[in-house]
C-alpha cells in the first residue's frame, strides 16, 4: 500500500486518510496518518479523564459529587451490561468490555468534533477483532480442553471440520468489519453532504451527525461489545 | 487488448452501482425484525427494553451483508483497483 492508495481522494470530497508524514523503519517507508494523530487524540481524552476519575475516587465521598457521580455511573451500567450477558465469568472481562466500549465510543463520536473517526481505519478495528479473536480461542482451549475443541469442531461429523474452521476466522473478520464499515459510511455521507452541498449544508447536517456519529456510533460500540461477550461466554461453555 | 482508463471507472462506477443493491436485503430483514419486536411489544410491555435491545443486536448483525456491499462500492470507486498504476 503506497502512496497512491492513502493519497487519493478528489478535491471536493475529503475522507480519506491522508499522510502526515513520512519516516523510514528499517529502511521501509512508513507513514504517520491523519489516523494515528486523532488515536493519539482519542487515546489522551480518555486517559485525562481515567487520572481525574482516579483522582476523585482516591477521595470519594458518601455523598458523591457531580463527578464522581458520573464516573459511577458510567461503572455501574458497564458492569451491569457485562453480568447481564456473561453471568459468573462477567467480573474476570468487565474491565476488558469496559475499556473496549469506552474507546470504541469515543472513537466513533469523535467524528462530532471534526476529527477522523479513528474506527473508519481497518487497521484500528481488524485488531480488536483479532484481539476478540485471541480471546475466544484462548477461553476455548483453558475451558474444553484439548479434546473439547476437536469435538466442536468435528461438530457433526468430522466431515465438516473445514467448514467449522471457515467459521471461526471469519468471527474477527465480520466483527471488524462491520464496525469498520459502518463508521466508514458515516465519514464518507457526511463528507459528500458537506462537499457537494457547501454553503447549503447550514445548520440541518447537525440531524445528520446525531444519527451517523452519536446514533450509529453508540449503537455499532454495543453491538461490538454485545457480540465479543456473546461469544466468549460461548467459549467458555457451561460449568 | 488495451482499455481507456476512463472506460474503466466507468464500468467500476456502474459495478458500485449494482454493488450497493446488496442493500435491499438487509432492508427487508431488518424491517421484519423491527415488525416482529413491535408486536412482541404489543403483546408484552413489560419487556420492552429487552426486546429493544435484541432486536438492535440482530439488526445490526443483519446490517453486515449490506455493508459488505457497500464496501465493494467504496473500494471500486475510491481506492480504484481495476485502473492501471500510471
Amino acid at each position: 500500500m503506497g502512496q497512491g492508495i492513502l493519497l487519493s481522494s478528489s478535491d471536493e470530497l475529503d475522507f480519506m486518510i491522508h499522510g502526515v508524514f513520512q519516516y523510514n523503519f528499517f529502511g521501509h517507508p512508513v507513514w504517520i496518518t491523519t489516523t494515528h494523530i486523532c488515536l493519539l487524540i482519542v487515546m489522551l481524552v480518555i486517559i485525562g479523564f481515567a487520572v481525574a476519575a482516579n483522582i476523585t475516587m482516591k477521595k470519594a465521598t458518601d455523598v458523591p459529587g457531580t463527578f464522581q457521580n458520573i464516573v459511577e455511573m458510567m461503572v455501574e451500567m458497564l458492569d451491569g451490561m457485562v453480568k447481564t450477558s456473561m453471568g459468573k465469568s462477567a467480573a474476570k472481562f468487565a474491565n476488558y468490555i469496559g475499556t473496549i466500549f469506552i474507546f470504541i465510543l469515543i472513537s466513533n463520536i469523535s467524528g462530532l468534533f471534526g476529527l477522523r473517526p479513528p474506527t473508519a481505519d481497518y487497521g484500528v478495528t481488524f485488531p480488536l477483532g483479532v484481539m476478540t479473536f485471541i480471546l475466544i480461542h484462548f477461553n476455548k482451549f483453558k475451558h474444553q480442553k484439548v479434546s473439547g475443541v476437536i469435538k466442536g469442531l468435528c461438530d457433526p461429523w468430522p466431515i465438516w471440520a473445514p467448514i467449522n474452521i471457515i467459521g471461526d476466522i471469519a468471527v474477527p473478520i465480520s466483527l471488524s468489519l462491520r464496525l469498520f464499515a459502518n463508521v466508514l459510511s458515516g465519514t464518507v455521507m457526511m463528507a459528500l453532504v458537506y462537499g457537494l452541498l457547501k454553503w447549503f449544508a447550514l445548520f440541518w447536517p447537525a440531524a445528520l451527525h446525531v444519527y451517523f456519529d452519536l446514533f450509529s456510533g453508540a449503537i455499532q460500540t454495543y453491538v461490538f461489545c454485545m457480540l465479543t461477550m456473546t461469544y466468549i461466554s460461548d467459549a467458555i461453555g457451561e460449568e | 487488448m488495451e482499455f481507456n482508463n476512463n472506460f474503466i471507472l466507468g464500468c467500476s462506477a456502474i459495478g458500485a452501482g449494482l454493488a450497493v443493491i446488496a442493500g435491499i436485503g438487509p432492508g427487508i430483514g431488518q424491517g421484519i425484525a423491527a415488525g416482529h419486536a413491535a408486536a412482541a411489544v404489543g403483546r408484552n410491555p413489560g419487556a420492552k427494553s429487552d426486546v429493544t435491545s435484541t432486536m438492535l443486536l440482530g439488526q445490526a448483525v443483519a446490517e453486515t451483508t449490506g455493508l459488505y456491499g457497500l464496501l465493494i462500492a467504496m473500494l471500486l470507486l475510491f481506492v480504484k483497483p481495476l485502473v492501471p498504476k500510471a
